[in-house]
């Protein structure tokens, strides 16, 4: 309740300076406009807002998804064998050396114009901190347990499955909240490189024609629609993976 | 079953550095013996070494089970960490032995050692909400449903209040009677208690010490048993 208070606080202090700011410098509306105006426009193209929100939407959720499983299952492999660590742990550290950004007219020309070309680029945002906040994880099980495990005649696949997996979901969970706040990034990168819907493409084309107004209200949607994500990524993870720590 | 004693002759060395003298332990079969000493001599190595866990560690000489056999997969472990897995059930921990193996979890029987141990009531609660002396009891469950004839114990009770420690001694006493049992502990009185056998290892190498009479585990304030008790400690302080 408090938490509440605080925010709807902290909201209405955030549009007192933004309407002042506005008042005080007499800028222009097309270069900033006020709370007021981008509420209203906010109402007036819900229609539009919406729909673009829902093609960013299925772009981020398809993305997180799939660089859930593919971080999960990488990290299990490279915790699982050492010749896969000593391999590909060194082109993972190499492909974050790579921009993400730069990569984006790439992807837009292998995988189209259409949503394909956004979800692999939010696959690829998120990738690398779902494997790695997971592997550390995996990587740090007691070694006591596995000892006990050993002692019990365990392989080490089924150590894997009974002992450093669950050890390791809470791990994998910090990694899907991170995930869970950087995938837009991704899905909106893909969007300002080529596209024609989605919120990025929104924004750019609102942004083209000086309806700043229209502008900031796709970005305050946006804006909510990751907070809500990562709330809702935040209370999944709660109830399933963190009962293990 | 009959449970066999542990010969182990040799120098033992933790990453090329000797740890002690050359030394020979001999646990006879079926019985328990109490090995002391001061702290980071190898007390735990050797039970390590005898589990075949020990990838620190290695033996330049024998180790071996006194009828021939070899000892992989006749001995279980049970440590001062309870090491309980907190996701799991208190019956879930309790085969979870069978589960690694892949083997038939035979429940039933885990609900009678549950039943033994005084957690049957326990049995479906996660072991973050057991109390210490619970869950060394959960342990000894989950180690006797191995069903491992040579049981090695390291300091298993040393974090259990007074009462709960003694109470737990006679329960994993009465509970591990048919087994050989290799206890490493810091604890004078539990040595003087339950020992049949009292080995002292310290920098000079492994040697016997006189065992009070009576049959372990000895009653608490046993005039015998508590001079033995402080005799030990004695030659414990003493000890450069």
């Amino acid at each position: 309740m408090r938490r509440a208070a605080n925010a709807v606080a902290a909201t209405i202090v955030a549009l007192a300076v933004w309407q002042g700011l506005i008042i005080a410098t007499g800028v222009p509306r097309f270069i900033l406009p006020g709370p007021a105006l981008v509420a209203e426009t906010l109402w007036t193209s819900r229609a539009l807002i919406a729909h673009h929100t829902m093609i960013t939407g299925i772009e981020v959720l398809a993305g997180l998804a799939l660089g859930a499983i593919l971080g999960g299952l990488t990290a299990i492999g490279l915790a699982a064998s050492p010749i896969a660590r000593n391999l590909v742990r060194p082109m993972l550290i190499f492909s974050q050396a790579v921009p993400v950004f730069a990569l984006a007219p790439i992807l837009t020309l292998w995988f189209g114009y259409g949503i394909g070309s956004k979800v692999v680029m939010t696959l690829l945002v998120i990738y690398f901190p779902v494997t790695s906040a997971f592997f550390d994880a995996l990587m740090r099980t007691p070694q006591a347990w596995i000892d006990m495990a050993r002692l019990m005649g365990a392989s080490p696949a089924r150590i894997m499955r009974h002992i450093r997996i669950p050890a390791g979901l809470p791990g994998f969970a910090s990694g899907l909240r991170l995930a869970a706040v950087y995938a837009p990034i991704g899905a909106i990168i893909g969007e300002w490189v080529g596209a024609s819907k989605g919120l990025g493409y929104l924004m750019l084309l609102a942004n083209g024609r000086a309806k700043t107004d229209l502008m900031f209200a796709a970005l305050i949607v946006l804006a909510v629609c990751t907070v809500l994500l990562h709330a809702a990524v935040d209370r999944a993870c709660r109830a399933t993976l963190d009962r293990n720590a | 079953m009959s449970a066999p004693g542990i010969f182990l002759q040799g120098h033992v060395a933790i990453g090329g550095a000797p740890l002690v003298p050359q030394i020979t332990l001999d646990v006879a079969p079926g019985s328990w013996t109490c090995l002391l000493g001061p702290s980071g001599v190898g007390k735990s190595t050797l039970l390590r070494l005898i589990a075949g866990i020990a990838d620190e560690a290695t033996l330049t000489g024998t180790l071996a089970a006194s009828d021939g056999a070899p000892l992989r997969g006749r001995v279980a472990l049970m440590a001062q960490s309870d090491l309980l897995l907190p996701w799991l059930s208190v019956l879930d921990n309790v085969t979870l032995g069978a589960r690694l193996r892949g083997a038939d979890t035979q429940p039933e029987r885990a609900t009678a050692l549950l039943e033994q141990v005084g957690l049957i009531d326990h049995a479906a609660k996660r072991p973050a909400q057991l109390s210490g002396g619970q869950r060394q009891r959960a342990a000894l469950a989950r180690t006797l449903m191995e069903d491992r004839p040579i049981v090695l114990l390291d300091e298993p009770f040393s974090a259990l209040d007074a009462r709960t420690r003694a109470q737990v001694q006679d329960l994993t006493a009465q509970l591990l009677s048919n087994h050989t049992v290799l206890m490493v502990t810091h604890d004078p009185s539990e040595a003087a208690r339950l020992g049949k056998a009292i080995l002292i290892l310290n920098e000079r190498g492994l040697a016997p010490w006189p065992v009070p009479p009576g049959a372990p585990p000895r009653p608490v304030d046993d005039a015998k048993t508590l001079e033995a008790q402080g005799a030990l400690l004695a030659a414990l302080r003493a000890a450069p």
